[in-house]
């Protein structure tokens, strides 16, 4: 149950808790404490008043005498408005006050005070006892006095005190619970940054933290960085599994392709020449859709955290272009590029990607000796490339769909292609919050594909 | 008024209580006589069976138009008054007598009812409006506030101005013994619980007090239980002056008689104001009508206005001396070795005559 | 120009060699790193044709620690196919990258490419007749005389050019000039030459039609 708290709940309620205790404990000392005053200061004015007494008594003609003297009882009274009983024996004899007031059983010896609690008429009472011995008939007379009062002054001013003292406590408490609220967000606070500072990362990012942190964050970041480093083994291996396997596919094709080559040079009939160049395009279409595949395994997965870098529309064109010129040359293709300075924010390595499955596209299906132009613009927070070739066009059929997985045009009879790139092209658009839009040209009647991009 | 006194009690019970029920009287004239003695008694019966027993130290006639205000509030409840003297009325609750209320002018007594544990506590907006000096422990409440004064007879002043302070009272009775011998009046502190107060507390107060018994003692003073005797033979002319008389019924009984020829003086050096107290015993069975009829009380007690109240309120206690203090000090004189040597003393100082006598 | 070809796959390396022999290249072939190394360390070369994946090791590595002495350009051939793969080759050091099982005539077209952009080797010009022809950059050169040609005429030229006196055949010269991811018919084949002629006809260069076997250079006048 506990487990499922946030750590800043855990930590106010501990130090809630701990501020409970303490609020409870300095509330019972500080009830404690005023009880034993108060207890104190009665004491201190019963044994007064029974020492007072003590002192009128006196022997006249063999007889214990004594005066109750007024202040014995009135400087009780004035303390608080407590029951006032006493006693005087001497001797074996009661000489006056109380009969049946109980006396400390501990009774009082020398200069001592003896006191005690008691009961009394129905209630708690303290007593004190002063002793005196006073030469009466035969011999000394131990005489004893005992005054009494009951304990409902005492309990008055401690319940005061202690009622004082829980309103205070309650008030600390308060405050505390305040201060433990603050001081779990304060404390939670590196953590936080230190979450912060890791989700922020792009991807790819597998860096250690550098970041400074609290000696208790310490251990976590370790933690991290060695899971990173374990992450980032494990990414490296998997990638290095798939290249490897990629490898293992491709390398075989290309020993069929080149198999397949050599034996078209050195073959005699027409007929055999075309079977191998079948061969060749089958082989060619199956290396072609594997790699299509992988990338476009690869934008899904970046496009799930993109990375967001600064990016020359430009540069990028260009880029591409440099990419993909040497088989647009084998055509006699040329590019013709005419960018305005334009630039977005994302992931560089899947834009790239789409131009160039764009660009690839526009290559393949354009005849020989003809141009294909790319031209950048940025306009009302609209960054844009527009790639136009001077091929057959998209056909007739509903355009959107060509960006479907697998769907190639309907007028494409005897080109090589997984009908993937644009797929991939448009994945990557839509994660940067983008899209593709493809149409006929106007004039000339060539494919013209847009890649529109929020601008930076 | 006066403090309840057997002969004086019986007189007017049976000129006016005996005359509501005689019979009803008696027939419970028994029982209680066991208890303690009554000194006077009436029921004022309400229209159910259900009722609210008081002692009091206080004279039917002074008591009943409290008895009937309250039986206005609740005319269910029938009022059983009795009076007592308060030595009396402090030996039957102490032995158990059952009563609703106790009211008492001996604050002393009544203190150590309460402290001793024969009083229940008793707390409402009314107890709580009363000043700190007016009650105890929410146990002992007072309602009425009652200076001791001097009533004097002009023609023993013969034309002299009348003492202000005990030293020119002195000088007074030094100066013309023959005006005042056999014509003073003064409490017998030994029956009246009052007068053994006012006594004490006086004696507390100023050591003018022996100086003036001693004087009071040489001049064969008369002694009395209660007040309204005092004032009754000042008027009637047996004596010349009377010391230590309740203010309040001194005005009261000048007014009715209308006597210019007597004065009443209060002592500038120091005087006892009294507080007349309630508490509701332990035994108290109709505790919630005695609450109601004690809350009724301290509401007269606390008007401003002195009213057509025989009993003045509560507002003159904070005049003058203050009143007597409620709190266990005043136990002090009741303890029996105190009491034994206070009146000793007191009967030296006052019986010097009867002590000469053969 | 001197090749120098590191390939683990000996068929297909022995293939690259033939078809890059075609075009008058002499090609050293090295079947690991250690062997390439060896070569280099024994002569000099115009262009390296680098696997990734070989026995002792991985070219992109070998092409990151010798880019800093090696001046030679270099084509790195993989079966990586991965977008990210491509610019991690560049980043490496490569020139170009073209991912197996790739067409020979793109390999003809990404080398000249690269040769051409770094520019620095020596003209390989050939003499046909009076006139000098630079298969890279398609110029043919007579006297006075000038053409330049384009791409698939300068490829179709330079098959004959290579081999003088030698006749091909339509399908012959149709697997030297286009990848196989078009379907084109031999009647293109007899447009390209038709046009050549035109071009190379001022130069006194003619294209003889050998009946029911197909075409061959001749140089000299007639």
């Amino acid at each position: 149950m506990i487990a499922r708290l946030s750590i800043g709940h855990r930590l106010t309620v501990l130090l809630a808790g701990v501020a409970a205790l303490l609020s409870l404990l300095s509330w019972w000392m500080v009830s404690e404490l005023a009880r034993q005053a108060a207890a104190r200061s009665q004491d201190n004015v019963l044994a007064a008043s029974a020492t007072t007494i003590a002192e009128t008594i006196r022997s006249e003609q063999g007889e214990v005498r004594l005066e109750l003297p007024y202040s014995a009882l009135s400087m009780l009274g004035a303390i608080s408005e407590d029951r006032v009983f006493y006693k005087v024996v001497a001797g074996e004899r009661v000489l006056t006050g109380y009969e049946d007031l109980p006396v400390p059983t501990d009774g009082p010896a020398g200069a001592r005070v003896a006191f005690e609690t008691g009961q009394y008429s129905g209630e708690a009472i303290r007593m004190a006892s002063v002793r005196r011995t006073v030469l009466a008939g035969a011999g000394p007379v131990p005489v004893v006095v005992t005054v009494a009062q009951t304990l409902s002054g005492v309990d008055a001013v401690s319940g005061q005190l202690s009622r004082l003292a829980a309103a205070l406590s309650l008030a600390f408490f308060v405050v505390a619970v305040g201060l433990s609220v603050f001081a779990a967000r304060a404390s939670l606070r590196p953590l936080n940054a230190f979450a912060q500072a890791v989700s922020r990362r792009g991807p790819t990012d597998l860096r250690p933290l550098r970041r400074d942190a609290p000696p208790e964050l310490a251990p976590l970041r370790g933690a991290l960085n060695r899971l990173m480093e374990r992450l980032g083994q494990s990414i490296r291996r998997s990638e290095d599994f798939i290249a490897e396997a990629a490898h293992r596919v491709r390398t075989p094709l290309a020993t069929v392709r080149t198999q397949a080559e050599i034996a078209l040079r050195s073959a005699e009939s027409e007929e055999a020449r075309q079977r191998l160049r079948r061969i060749i395009r089958a082989v060619d279409e199956s290396s072609r859709s594997a790699g299509q595949l992988l990338d476009h395994a690869t934008v899904a997965y970046r496009a799930e955290d993109l990375a967001r870098d600064r990016i020359d529309l430009g540069e990028l064109v260009a880029q591409a272009a440099a990419a993909l010129e040497p088989t647009a040359t084998m055509k006699d293709i040329a590019f013709r590029i005419r960018a305005m300075p334009a630039c977005v924010v994302g992931d560089a390595v899947l834009l790239e990607s789409a131009l160039g499955n764009v660009l690839d596209n526009a290559v393949k299906y354009s005849p020989d000796e003809t141009n294909v132009y790319i031209t950048v613009t940025a306009e009302e927070g609209v960054a844009r490339i527009t790639v136009t070739d001077e091929g057959p066009g998209l056909g007739d059929g509903p355009t959107e769909t060509l960006t479907e997985r697998f769907r190639r045009g309907g007028n494409i009879e005897g080109v090589v292609g997984s009908g993937l790139g644009l797929t991939i092209a448009a994945d990557v658009l839509a994660a940067h919050g983008g899209r593709l839009d493809l149409r006929n040209a106007d004039e000339g009647g060539g494919a013209c594909v847009t890649l529109v991009l929020p601008a930076a | 008024m006066r403090d309840a006194c057997l002969a004086g009690g019986l007189k007017r019970g049976l000129r006016r209580g005996l005359t509501v029920g005689l019979g009803l009287c008696l027939s419970v004239w028994a029982t209680l006589a066991a208890a303690l003695e009554v000194e006077d008694r009436r029921i004022f019966p309400g229209t159910t069976d259900r009722t609210l027993s008081i002692v009091s130290t206080a004279d039917l006639e002074v008591f009943e138009p409290y008895i009937l205000r309250f039986q206005q509030r609740r005319p269910d409840l029938t009022v059983d008054y009795t009076v007592a003297s308060s030595v009396e009325l402090y030996r039957g609750i102490r032995d158990g007598a059952e009563f609703d209320l106790a009211i008492s002018s001996a604050m002393d007594l009544q203190l150590k009812l309460a402290n001793d544990g024969h009083a229940q506590s008793h707390r409402s907006d009314r107890t709580d409006a009363l000043p700190d000096w007016a009650r105890w422990r929410d146990l002992i409440f007072a309602f009425t506030a009652e200076p001791a004064v001097v009533v004097l007879s002009s023609r023993a002043l013969d034309g002299a101005p009348p003492p202000a302070t005990r030293q020119e009272l002195i000088t007074l009775l030094r100066d013309n013994p023959e005006r005042f011998r056999n014509a003073i009046g003064t409490y017998d502190v030994r029956d009246s619980g009052l007068g053994f107060l006012f006594a004490t507390q006086e004696a507390r107060s100023t050591d003018a007090y022996w100086r003036l018994s001693e004087v009071m003692g040489r001049l064969a003073p008369e002694l009395y239980c209660c007040s309204g005797q005092m004032v009754d033979d000042v008027i009637s002319g047996r004596l010349s002056l009377a010391y230590n008389v309740l203010g309040s019924y001194a005005a009261d009984r000048m007014a009715q008689e209308g006597r210019a020829d007597i004065q009443i003086v209060q002592m500038q050096d120091f005087a006892n104001l009294m507080l007349r107290t309630a508490i509701i015993p332990a035994t108290a069975r109709e505790t919630g009508a005695a609450r109601a009829m004690l809350d009724m009380l301290l509401e007269l007690g606390m008007r401003e206005a002195d009213g057509a109240w025989p009993l003045p309120p509560l507002s003159q206690g904070t005049a003058g001396f203050g009143p007597i203090r409620l709190g266990p000090a005043l136990m002090v004189y009741l303890d029996p070795l105190n009491r034994r040597a206070f009146l000793a003393e007191w009967e030296n100082a006052l019986e010097q005559e009867a002590a000469q006598a053969p | 120009m001197r090749f120098l070809l590191v390939e683990d796959n000996g068929e297909l390396a022995e293939a690259v060699s033939n078809r890059l022999a075609l075009d008058g290249h002499a090609v050293d072939h090295a079947a690991s790193l250690a062997e390439a190394e060896h070569c280099l360390s024994a002569t000099s070369y115009d262009l390296i044709l680098l696997d990734v994946m070989l026995p002792d090791g991985d070219g992109r590595d070998f092409l990151a620690r010798s880019r800093a002495h090696l001046e030679t350009p270099v084509i790195v051939l993989t079966a990586r196919a991965r977008v990210t793969d491509r610019v991690g080759a560049l980043d490496q050091g490569a020139d170009d990258y073209i991912t197996k099982p790739f067409d020979f005539s793109e390999l003809e077209a990404r080398v000249r490419a690269v040769l051409r952009r770094r520019g620095g080797s020596a003209r390989n010009e050939i003499a046909l007749g009076e006139a000098l022809f630079d298969p890279m950059s398609g110029s043919l050169r007579a006297g006075d005389e000038s053409v330049t040609l384009r791409n698939r005429e300068t490829r179709l030229l330079e098959v004959f050019a290579r081999h003088p006196g030698q006749t091909f055949s339509k399908g012959q010269l149709l697997d030297r000039l286009f990848s196989f991811d078009a379907e084109v018919t031999e009647n293109a084949i007899e447009v390209y030459v038709g046009r050549l002629r035109k071009r190379i006809g001022p130069l006194g260069l003619r294209i003889e039609t050998v009946r029911g076997f197909g075409y061959r250079l001749e140089t000299a006048p007639e």
